[in-house]
C-alpha cells in the first residue's frame, strides 16, 4: 500500500507545482497520471523519492514513511524503482554496469567501486536482462543501443533493486508509437506478474486508456480526476485539460492513433491527434 | 556473452581502453617500469630540503604579509614595463596575424601562400617563448623592446592559427552567395568572411592579451625586462616580502585581465 | 536600418551617426593607447643597441653554425631528465588537480559559500604564475634539481586540469545523476557511476594535451636550476657558447615535434 499525504510544493521561483495532493494506491495497482503541462506530474513523483523535496506532506510506503534526507532517505529511495523519460542511462557505462546500478543502495562503496557486486545481484541482473531480452547486449555501451532498448535497460535497472513501488516518468515519451506500447505492455505486465504498484506519469491519454487500472488527472498542481479509464470522459477531459473536441479519444480508435505522429507534450497535445 | 551459459553466470567489467590482453600488460607494465625509472631518477637531498623549510616559512610569511614599499620604484617600473609590452605586442601581434591567418586559411589562399604562412605559423608555435626571448636578448639587448618583439612573434603563432582555423570552419554557403554578386576577392573577404570571424578574434586577442600579461611576467628572467625582472632580482636578494608582493601583483591582474576580457567577449558576441 | 536624409533624399548609412562616432572614438583611444604604450616602454631603450640588430643576428649565427654535434653525447641524461620532469609533474598535478576540481564545480561541491571559493582560488594563483616562476621560487626553498621541477610543473597543472575538469563537471548531463541517486546510491556512489563515466574522457584528453604543454616548459626550467636540458642551456649561454646552443634548440624543437605528436595520437585513440 502506497500513501501520499497533504502534498505540496512551492518552488522557490513562487511557482505552486502541487496543493495539498492526497491519494494511496493497492499493491498491484497501475496508475496513470495525466495532465497538461506543467500541472505539476513531474514535481508529484520526483516528491515521492524526494528527487525534489516537497514543501509539506508525507509519503508512506508499505506503512512507513519515507525519511527527508541521509541513509534513510538513500534506505527508502532503494526500494522505490524509477524509469525516466530519457532513459537516463549512464551512457558510457555497460548494459551490465547500468544494471548493475539498481544495487548502489545495497552494496558498500568499494563494492561498487570494484563493481564486484554479490554473485546473487549479478544472477538477477542476467536474469533481468533476459526477461527484457537483451542478454546478448550485457556488456555494450548503453549508448550503443536503441531508443527501445535503452528504455528496456531502465526497465531492468528499475527491477534489479527489488523496489516496492515503481516510479515512470514519461517512458514513452522519446519513443516512436510502435515502441511505445511494446514498453507499455511490458511495464504492466512485470507489475502484474510482481503485484508491483505503479505510478506512470503520461501525456498520451490514449495509450494510457489502453494499460493502466486507474487514471488521476492533475490540473495547476490539484487532482481534477481519479477514477477508472472507462470513467474519463468527455467532461473529465475538459476538467484535466480544458475544453476541446475529444471525439477521437473518446470512440478510442486504436489503430488510428497508432498512426499517428508522435505527440510532442504541449497543452494541445491531445486535441492535436484528432 | 552466451544465453546458454550454465548458471551461475558471472560478470567481469569489460576492460575500458586495451581490449587485447597481451598489449594491455605489455602497454600498462611498460608504463609502470617506467614510472619506477623515473622516479629512481629523482636525487633527493633531504638536508638541502630540511634547510630549505625555514626559507619556505619565510617566503610564506612574504607572501602574506607582503611589502610594496621597499622596492616600490622596482615593482612600479616592472609593472610599467609588463602592461606596456602586453598592450603594444598583442596590438602589433593582431596586426600581423590577420594577414598571415588569411594566407594560412585553405579556402582563401593559393597554395604556395599557404604553404609559406603555414611555417610562419609553426615556426612561432614550436619554439618557447622563453627561448625567443633569448635570441631577441641577444640581438635587441636586454630591455622591454626584446620583450615586445618575442610576445608579438608568439601572438603569432597562437592567433594565426586560430584565425586560420576559423576562416575554414566558416559556412561556406554564405561566402558562395556573396561570391555569386560578381564579388571581387577582398570583396568576398570583407562581406562573406569578416562578419562571421570577427567576433572570434575579438574572443581570442583578448585572450591572447592574458596570456601575454602572464608570459611578459617569465620573460623578465632572461632579460628582456617587465615584472618579472624584479621579480628575479628579489628572489637573489632572499627579499621574499617584496617577492610576495610582486607575485600578489601578477595574480591580481591576471584575476582582472580574465574578468575584464570575459565581459567584453561577451558584450561582443 | 539607419537611414538619414540628404538634400531631400534618403540615404543609407552603414551605422547611425552616434554609432559611428562612438566605434571611430574606440578605434582612437586604442591607437592613442598603444603608441602612448610604445613610448613609455622604450624610454629606457638604447636605439644604438636595436640599430646594429642585423650585426648582431648575422654575428650570431656565423657563431652558432655549424652545430657542435659533439655536444650531443652529453645531452641525452638532461633530456631523460626533461621527459621526467613533464611526465611526473603532470601526473602528480593532476592527481591534485581532481579533488580541487570536484570542490569548485557547482554541482559537486559541498559548500559553494566557503569550499567553492577557495577551490577557485587555488585555481586561479596556479594558472597565473608560470611554471619557470613556480620553478624559481621552488629552487629557492627546496634547492636545485628534478624535484623543483618537477613540483614546479605540477602547480602549474593544477590550474590548467582543474579548470577544465570542473567546467566539464558542470556541463554533464544532470538526468544521470538523478537516475543514479534515485537507486538510492550514496554521494560517493553517484559520483562513481554518474559523473566520473561523463567526464573521464574529457579528462584524459587534457591531461595528455596538459603534458604535451609541460614537455615544452620543462625544457626551460633548468634556466633558474629546476633540472632537465635548460640546465645545460644555461651553462652554455653562460660561456656564451652559440654552437652548442644550436644542437640543444635542434634536440628541444624535436622533442616539442615528438610529443606533440604522440599526445594528438592518444588523444585520438581515448576520444
Amino acid at each position: 500500500m502506497f500513501r501520499v499525504e497533504n502534498l505540496s510544493k512551492r518552488y522557490k521561483t513562487g511557482d505552486h507545482a502541487l496543493k495539498n495532493v492526497s491519494f494511496s494506491i493497492d499493491a498491484g495497482q497501475v496508475v496513470g497520471l495525466i495532465g497538461p503541462s506543467g500541472a505539476g506530474k513531474s514535481t508529484l513523483i520526483r516528491c515521492v523519492n524526494r528527487l525534489v523535496d516537497p514543501t509539506e506532506g508525507s509519503v508512506f510506503l508499505n506503512g512507513r514513511p519515507i525519511a527527508r534526507s541521509g541513509s534513510e532517505l538513500r534506505r527508502a529511495r532503494r526500494r522505490i524503482g524509477m524509469i525516466f523519460q530519457d532513459y537516463a542511462l549512464v551512457e558510457r557505462l555497460t548494459v551490465m554496469e547500468n544494471v548493475l546500478s539498481g544495487r548502489l543502495g545495497y552494496v558498500s562503496f568499494w563494492r561498487s567501486f570494484a563493481r564486484r557486486f554479490p554473485q546473487a545481484d549479478v544472477e538477477k541482473a542476467f536474469a533481468l536482462l533476459d526477461r527484457v531480452s537483451l542478454s546478448q547486449h550485457a556488456d555494450k555501451r548503453a549508448d550503443a543501443l536503441s531508443g527501445g532498448q535503452r528504455q528496456r535497460v531502465g526497465i531492468a535497472r528499475a527491477l534489479e533493486q527489488d523496489p516496492e513501488l515503481l516510479l515512470i516518468d514519461e517512458p514513452t515519451a522519446s519513443l516512436d508509437p510502435k515502441t511505445s506500447r511494446q514498453i507499455m505492455r511490458l511495464i504492466v505486465e512485470i507489475c502484474r506478474e510482481r503485484g508491483l504498484p505503479a505510478i506512470i506519469n503520461i501525456h498520451d491519454v490514449a495509450l494510457a486508456r489502453m494499460f493502466v487500472d486507474r487514471i488521476i488527472g492533475l490540473r495547476a498542481g490539484e487532482i481534477v480526476f481519479d477514477g477508472t479509464p472507462d470513467q474519463l470522459d468527455h467532461a473529465a477531459l475538459t476538467a484535466i485539460y480544458g475544453e476541446e473536441d475529444w471525439a477521437v479519444i473518446h470512440n478510442e480508435n486504436a489503430e488510428e492513433i497508432e498512426t499517428t505522429p508522435h505527440v510532442v507534450e504541449t497543452d494541445h497535445a491531445v486535441a492535436g491527434m484528432a | 556473452m552466451t544465453s546458454t551459459t550454465v548458471s551461475p553466470r558471472r560478470w567481469k567489467r569489460p576492460p575500458l581502453l586495451i581490449q587485447d590482453p597481451t598489449l594491455r600488460l605489455v602497454i600498462y607494465g611498460g608504463f609502470a617500469v617506467y614510472l619506477v625509472l623515473a622516479v629512481a631518477s629523482i636525487e633527493v637531498n633531504w638536508t638541502r630540503i630540511f634547510e630549505g623549510l625555514e626559507r619556505g616559512v619565510r617566503f610564506i610569511q612574504g607572501f602574506l604579509v607582503p611589502d610594496f614599499l621597499t622596492r616600490a620604484r622596482d615593482i612600479q617600473q616592472g609593472i610599467i614595463e609588463s602592461l606596456t609590452m602586453t598592450l603594444t605586442s598583442t596590438v602589433a601581434g593582431i596586426i600581423l596575424s590577420v594577414p598571415i591567418g588569411i594566407g594560412a586559411a585553405r579556402n582563401l589562399a593559393p597554395a604556395p601562400v599557404h604553404a609559406i604562412c603555414r611555417s610562419i605559423v609553426a615556426l612561432s608555435r614550436s619554439f618557447q617563448e622563453i627561448i625567443v626571448a633569448i635570441l631577441c636578448v641577444a640581438m635587441f639587448g636586454f630591455g622591454p623592446l626584446a620583450g615586445f618583439i618575442t610576445l608579438s612573434f608568439a601572438t603569432i603563432g597562437f592567433l594565426a592559427k586560430l584565425l586560420a582555423e576559423a576562416i575554414e570552419d566558416i559556412d561556406e554557403g554564405q561566402a558562395e552567395a556573396i561570391r555569386s554578386t560578381g564579388a571581387g576577392w577582398w570583396q568576398i573577404v570583407n562581406y562573406g568572411i569578416q562578419p562571421q570571424v570577427m567576433p572570434r578574434l575579438i574572443g581570442l586577442s583578448l585572450y591572447r592579451l592574458d596570456i601575454n600579461f602572464r608570459e611578459s611576467a617569465v620573460i623578465g628572467i632572461v632579460g628582456a625586462g617587465g615584472i618579472g625582472a624584479t621579480l628575479n632580482t628579489a628572489m637573489d636578494r632572499y627579499e621574499y616580502d617584496t617577492a610576495g608582493a610582486v607575485l600578489i601583483i601578477i595574480i591580481l591582474v591576471v584575476m582582472a585581465t580574465e574578468y575584464a576580457s570575459g565581459h567584453v567577449r561577451k558584450w561582443v558576441q | 536600418m539607419p537611414v538619414s536624409t540628404l538634400n531631400g533624399q534618403p540615404v543609407w548609412r552603414h551605422r547611425t551617426t552616434t554609432r559611428q562616432m562612438a566605434v571611430w572614438a574606440g578605434w582612437f583611444a586604442l591607437v592613442a593607447l598603444t603608441v602612448f604604450c610604445w613610448q613609455e616602454m622604450n624610454r629606457n631603450t638604447m636605439w644604438v643597441f636595436v640599430e646594429d640588430a642585423p650585426q648582431q643576428a648575422a654575428d650570431l649565427i656565423t657563431r652558432a653554425l655549424p652545430p657542435r654535434w659533439s655536444y650531443l653525447d652529453r645531452l641525452w641524461l638532461p633530456l631523460w631528465d626533461t621527459l621526467n620532469i613533464a611526465t611526473l609533474g603532470t601526473l602528480l598535478g593532476t592527481l591534485m588537480a581532481v579533488p580541487v576540481a570536484f570542490l569548485a564545480a557547482r554541482n559537486t561541491t559541498p559548500s559553494a559559500a566557503l569550499v567553492r571559493p577557495i577551490a577557485l582560488l587555488i585555481i586561479v594563483a596556479s594558472r597565473s604564475i608560470n611554471s619557470l616562476i613556480w620553478a624559481l621560487l621552488l629552487v629557492a626553498i627546496i634547492g636545485p634539481g628534478l624535484l623543483a621541477g618537477i613540483i614546479a610543473i605540477a602547480f602549474r597543472s593544477i590550474g590548467f586540469v582543474g579548470k577544465l575538469l570542473y567546467e566539464a563537471i558542470e556541463e554533464i548531463d544532470h538526468r544521470q545523476v538523478e537516475a543514479i541517486s534515485a537507486t538510492g546510491a550514496s554521494r560517493m556512489q553517484v559520483m562513481d557511476y554518474a559523473v566520473i563515466p561523463q567526464v573521464l574522457p574529457a579528462f584524459a584528453g587534457m591531461t595528455v594535451f596538459r603534458w604535451d604543454i609541460n614537455i615544452r616548459e620543462s625544457t626551460i626550467l633548468g634556466l633558474v636550476g629546476a633540472g632537465g636540458i635548460g640546465v645545460q642551456l644555461e651553462s652554455s649561454l653562460a660561456r656564451l657558447a652559440w654552437a652548442e646552443i644550436t644542437v640543444i634548440f635542434i634536440v628541444v624543437l624535436a622533442t616539442v615535434v615528438a610529443s606533440e605528436w604522440v599526445s594528438a595520437k592518444v588523444r585520438k585513440t581515448i576520444i
